[in-house]
């Protein structure tokens, strides 16, 4: 029991001590952001290796998302005996504010998060962040702004596109498998969609983006050891980065969607 | 009393409860070429990181130019590191970066030159390595030894006046260790650098030391010349120079 305790103990002082690097790492980046400029060509460069390319996973991942969201919606109308017209209300909600920032930001932190903790961590192990700094050359302006930013405008530019796609996947089954028309579907989506849902949508995923950047760079910087220590860090840093992400999501449910 | 260029002062560092460096004293004074020796583990390369600060002291101090690095503001620091160049254990090369663009990284960063000007950098100091045919070539296509000297070009390209060397020669074949070796001798004379390396290949340190520091237990065990090294009494250090595996040294 004691031991547990000791246990507990040790592991929540070391959760508080990766929050305050991580705090003092944004403080670090926001600081770093005076040289934006000096560098453009690195953060045009990740804009394309973390954002572009994530684009073939986010459209696979959205067609399905929203396919499983208009059949399981039907299943549930037909359960509780609710008119299928509503099928595009009740699907187009789901994905815009909740569906896809949500499952778009934790396919993010699987390929991104993990791959900037991944190669920042074996730049640490192999001393090329030493290199860095001994030339005088500041590695958070290097290396940590340009991935942060990526991610941080990368994120809501994929749920925008994840957003239309799983309508698509959805409009697709309901016509093929639910036997409700595109019209009929596509009118309920219509009504019931607000701009502020979708602002909405995109402001949680440009925190969720910031989140997967700054905790992949400071699990990266902080990798000890060699492959193991490399593998570790990366697996925190997915593992921080998705329970971040649902508190936060839940965060901004409470502050963005009031109930009173 | 004239300080050295660079002082030393009582240093101490630990990494969780392992004390590795228990109080060391050093002076090193400007255009001296000095080898650090000692076990692996003895924390050689942990002294040699304290002096551009990419290491911090748990206690004492280090001095370089008059200038104390715990004391340097971040703008300071970047500046006294642009006066220092160093060859990493492994090189340490950038490996999404050409060859090229390894060697001209600081001053690309530096936003001091033209690309002209970069260019014709970049190819002296590969030249002044022995590497005239690899500029478009990444890291993962070299060998130990080019690396070695891809990363010498790059810490020399901006013309540094102190040269760090981490373990130039550890894991390289004998001749190209020779090469390495001649190479620091000969930028140690063509450069007028201080030089400091850190290494436990006696071979390497007796031919390119003006001084040797043995360091043991945390602490500098002995400073003096090659030949005094040679011929002390010291037993650690004999044992240490002869690798023998019985002596004082317990391993």
């Amino acid at each position: 029991m004691a031991n547990s305790l000791q246990e507990l103990g040790h592991y929540g002082i070391k959760f508080v001590g990766k929050l305050g690097g991580i705090t003092m790492l944004t403080i670090k980046f926001i600081l770093s952001l005076k040289e934006i400029f000096r560098s453009s060509r690195l953060i045009f460069e990740q804009l394309y290796l973390i954002g572009v390319k994530s684009l073939p996973l986010i459209v696979i991942i959205s067609i399905f998302v929203g396919a499983v969201s208009a059949w399981q919606a039907a299943y549930q109308f037909k359960f509780i005996g609710a008119p299928l017209r509503f099928l595009g209300n009740a699907v187009g909600k789901a994905v815009v504010i909740e569906l896809a920032p949500v499952l778009s930001a934790i396919a993010f932190a699987g390929r991104v998060g993990a791959g900037v903790t991944a190669e920042l961590g074996t730049m640490k192990v192999t001393e090329q962040i030493d290199a860095l700094e001994s030339m005088g050359i500041n590695p958070v302006r290097y290396l940590v702004m340009p991935r942060v930013l990526a991610s941080l405008f990368m994120v809501p530019f994929l749920v925008i596109f994840a957003d239309f796609v799983a309508i698509v996947g959805a409009l697709l089954v309901s016509i093929i498998g639910v036997d409700v028309s595109s019209t009929l579907f596509l009118d309920g989506f219509r009504n019931s969609f607000k701009l502020s849902d979708f602002i909405n949508g995109l402001i949680k995923a440009g925190v969720f983006g910031f989140i997967i950047g700054i905790v992949g760079c400071y699990e990266g910087f902080h990798a000890k050891g060699g492959a193991q220590g490399v593998g570790e860090a990366t697996t925190t840093s997915v593992v921080i980065s998705t329970v971040l992400i649902l508190v936060f999501n839940f965060i901004f449910a409470l502050i963005l969607f009031r109930l009173r | 009393m004239d300080l050295n260029f660079i002082e030393i002062e009582n240093l101490h560092k630990s990494f969780d409860s392992q004390r590795v460096l228990k109080g060391v004293n050093l002076g090193i004074n400007k255009g001296e070429s000095i080898v650090i020796i000692g076990q692996s583990g003895c924390g050689k390369s942990v002294l040699l990181k304290h002096l551009i600060r990419l290491l911090e002291p748990d206690e004492g101090r280090v001095v370089v130019d008059r200038n104390d690095l715990s004391q340097l503001k971040d703008k300071e620091l970047i500046h006294l590191r642009q006066r220092f160049g160093m060859l990493f254990q492994s090189a340490a090369l950038f490996d999404s970066l050409t060859v090229e663009e390894n060697v001209g990284l600081e001053l690309r960063e530096s936003r001091l030159y033209s690309d002209k000007e970069i260019k014709e950098t970049v190819n002296e100091k590969l030249e002044l390595v022995g590497l005239t045919d690899a500029n478009q070539k990444k890291p993962a296509q070299l060998s130990g030894g080019m690396r070695k000297r891809v990363g010498l070009a790059r810490a020399i390209a901006n013309n540094p006046e102190v040269l760090l060397y981490d373990e130039p020669t550890t894991g390289l074949d004998p001749i190209t260790a020779d090469i390495i070796d001649e190479l620091i001798l000969n930028l140690h004379q063509k450069l007028n650098v201080t030089s400091i390396a850190v290494t436990h290949d006696m071979k390497s340190a007796f031919k390119v030391a003006q001084r040797i520091v043995m360091l043991y237990a945390g602490k500098v065990e002995i400073n003096g010349t090659p030949e005094e090294i040679k011929t002390t009494d010291n037993q650690i250090v004999r044992q240490f120079i002869e690798g023998r595996a019985k002596g004082p040294i317990k391993v």
